[in-house]
């Protein structure tokens, strides 16, 4: 059958045509063209590859970063807490120390009291002796002639006054 | 940037455009509106004799019928002069007057040597040049006369010549012909298509694709990952660029054939003759050991079965690629037949201009199954590419076994 007949002009022709378009293209389309996406596939796959490293890297950085904060926070608490105490016991010890220098003051006062106290009743004794030998001298200049039997009644009265 | 973008894009249209437009003055400037006399019958055509009035219609399809009437076969001549190859580009036709492209003859006989002139110097009527005629896409010698060239041909019986007989003396005929044409302009488009998706690769390394380099990178990826590699192993990369040509080779040209008015040219069967022919040298190249090991000496086999197998075995080289021809061309044959035929019909219901209403009616079935044929026959251009590149692939892939692992 004619159809099924083929022509030796267009068997020629297409196989030049087709032979040209085979070297040609291979030549000025394929090899780069092929070259490009190899290349380009090749970049998109190391960005990738050096995006995810990154990113492993970075969480391992927010890992660390994390753990640091915690001890940060953990040195602060412990920080805090000896301040805390320090505090206490800086307080505890000037409570004390006051209270010891408030009794000692206190306890000074009383005792310059105590001396003062002494030394104002054996001034005033010894005032009181005078004034009252004096009294008694002036009461007693006409009853008694005799100043030492005098001084010595008085004595006895003294003594026998308690305060 | 956005409009610069835009802009370019633009350029590009315009650009196109003015390409296009240029092809087709080109075509016109030599198209030749050819004036033919009327009232001739299709069937006198076929008569040799020169001077006689007889009609040159087969060029027209609108020619047919004006006397005779559109028959089923006028209808089949059409359409098989339709698929058919011929000497120059018919493109349509108005009333008598045929609108078509002269190409370049070039035939070379042993009695006139070589000879190139256009077609278009063929005479209208009795399609006769010096010393040549054009007889239904074939160019048949001629004597002074005008009457067919015979040579005298040894008829031979059994190896033994018992006799002579004269037949048609025989002519090399590499004309350019409507089928080359169009293949040539598939060339053209490839060419440019290619390249300069090769240039945009060049102008932006490492970069996303743009405009029509985003276009054809998911058809070259697609060859190249879901045709060649699973087929060919680590090979692969080796025949990748043959395979992209011949995929988009058999693409574009299924796709120009598709066009009205165009050739043909995969619907041949010179041209699938030729693909097929490359994927039979390519496979048998490549083959290796083992694969002609379990052509010529199937292992594992035992003795009697080989006696039957080796054979098949050798058989199976040719088949496959004839299969190939095969398939290609009666796909696309019949998809134009199919188109032709369904198209056909509203004329030949209308019976030639006297039933216009069965025609009208008939075109409303016709023309949309038409539509959707043609639309199947655009799925059918590029899955037929695909099924050659794949099978060539394939084969070539068989031939290199341990390439697999």
């Amino acid at each position: 059958m004619e159809l099924l007949t083929p022509a030796l002009g267009l068997f020629f022709w297409t196989l030049v045509v087709f032979l040209i378009i085979i070297f040609m293209l291979k030549k000025l389309a394929w090899k780069p063209i092929l070259k490009a996406i190899k290349d380009r596939e090749d970049s998109i796959e190391e960005a990738l590859k050096s995006a995810e490293k990154a990113r492993s890297e970075m969480s391992q950085l927010q890992s660390g970063i994390a753990e640091a904060k915690k001890e940060a926070a953990a040195e602060r608490d412990r920080i805090m807490k000896e301040a805390t105490e320090m505090k206490n016991n800086i307080l505890d010890q000037a409570k004390k120390d006051a209270q010891n220098e408030a009794r000692r003051i206190v306890d000074d006062a009383r005792d310059a009291i105590l001396k003062e106290k002494a030394a104002a009743m054996a001034d005033i004794q010894s005032q009181v002796a005078s004034l009252s030998l004096e009294i008694a001298e002036k009461v007693l200049a006409k009853k008694f002639e005799n100043k030492g039997e005098q001084e010595a009644l008085v004595q006895e009265y003294l003594k026998t006054v308690s305060l | 940037m956005r409009h610069v973008k835009s802009g370019i894009r633009g350029f590009w249209r315009v650009k196109n455009f003015a390409f296009l437009l240029a092809f087709m003055t080109f075509t016109w400037s030599f198209a030749n509106p050819a004036d033919h006399e009327t009232g001739h019958d299709s069937v006198q055509h076929e008569d040799i004799i020169p001077h006689d009035e007889v009609g040159h219609d087969t060029h027209g399809e609108a020619g047919h019928g004006e006397e005779e009437g559109f028959t089923t076969a006028t209808m089949s001549k059409t359409i098989l002069h339709h698929i058919s190859d011929a000497h120059e580009w018919h493109f349509f036709s108005i009333g008598e007057t045929h609108y078509s492209l002269p190409l370049p003859v070039i035939v070379y006989s042993e009695q006139y040597g070589l000879d190139i002139f256009m077609s278009s110097s063929f005479d209208h009527h009795t399609h006769m040049y010096k010393t040549y005629k054009e007889e239904h896409g074939h160019i048949v010698l001629l004597d002074e006369s005008g009457e067919p060239l015979l040579v005298e041909q040894n008829v031979e019986e059994d190896g033994v010549v018992v006799g002579t007989e004269m037949v048609p003396a025989p002519v090399m005929d590499l004309s350019i012909t409507k089928n080359v044409a169009s293949m040539l302009v598939s060339f053209i488009i490839i060419l440019l298509l290619f390249t300069s998706v090769a240039k945009a690769y060049k102008a932006r390394p490492g970069q996303a694709p743009r405009g029509l380099q985003s276009f054809m990178e998911p058809l070259i990826l697609f060859v190249r990952d879901e045709i060649a590699k699973p087929n060919m192993g680590h090979h692969y990369l080796r025949f990748t660029p043959y395979l992209l040509s011949l995929f988009f080779f058999i693409w574009v040209n299924n796709l120009l054939g598709l066009l009205p008015g165009a050739a043909n040219v995969t619907g041949n069967i010179a041209f699938t003759m030729v693909l097929a022919l490359l994927s039979l040298i390519i496979t048998n190249v490549n083959g290796n050991k083992s694969y002609w090991g379990h052509i010529l000496w199937p292992p594992g086999i035992p003795l009697p079965v080989k006696v039957i197998l080796i054979p098949v075995e050798i058989i199976s080289i040719f088949t496959k690629p004839f299969a190939l021809m095969i398939r290609l061309f009666a796909n696309m044959t019949a998809g134009h037949i199919i188109i032709m035929s369904i198209l056909g019909l509203i004329f030949l219901f209308s019976e030639n201009g006297t039933n216009l209403g069965a025609g009208f009616g008939v075109s409303f079935a016709s023309v949309p199954f038409a539509i959707f044929l043609y639309t199947l026959e655009l799925l059918v251009a590029a899955i037929q590419a695909f099924i050659f590149t794949m099978l060539t692939a394939l084969f070539i892939g068989q031939a290199m076994p341990e390439d697999h692992h």
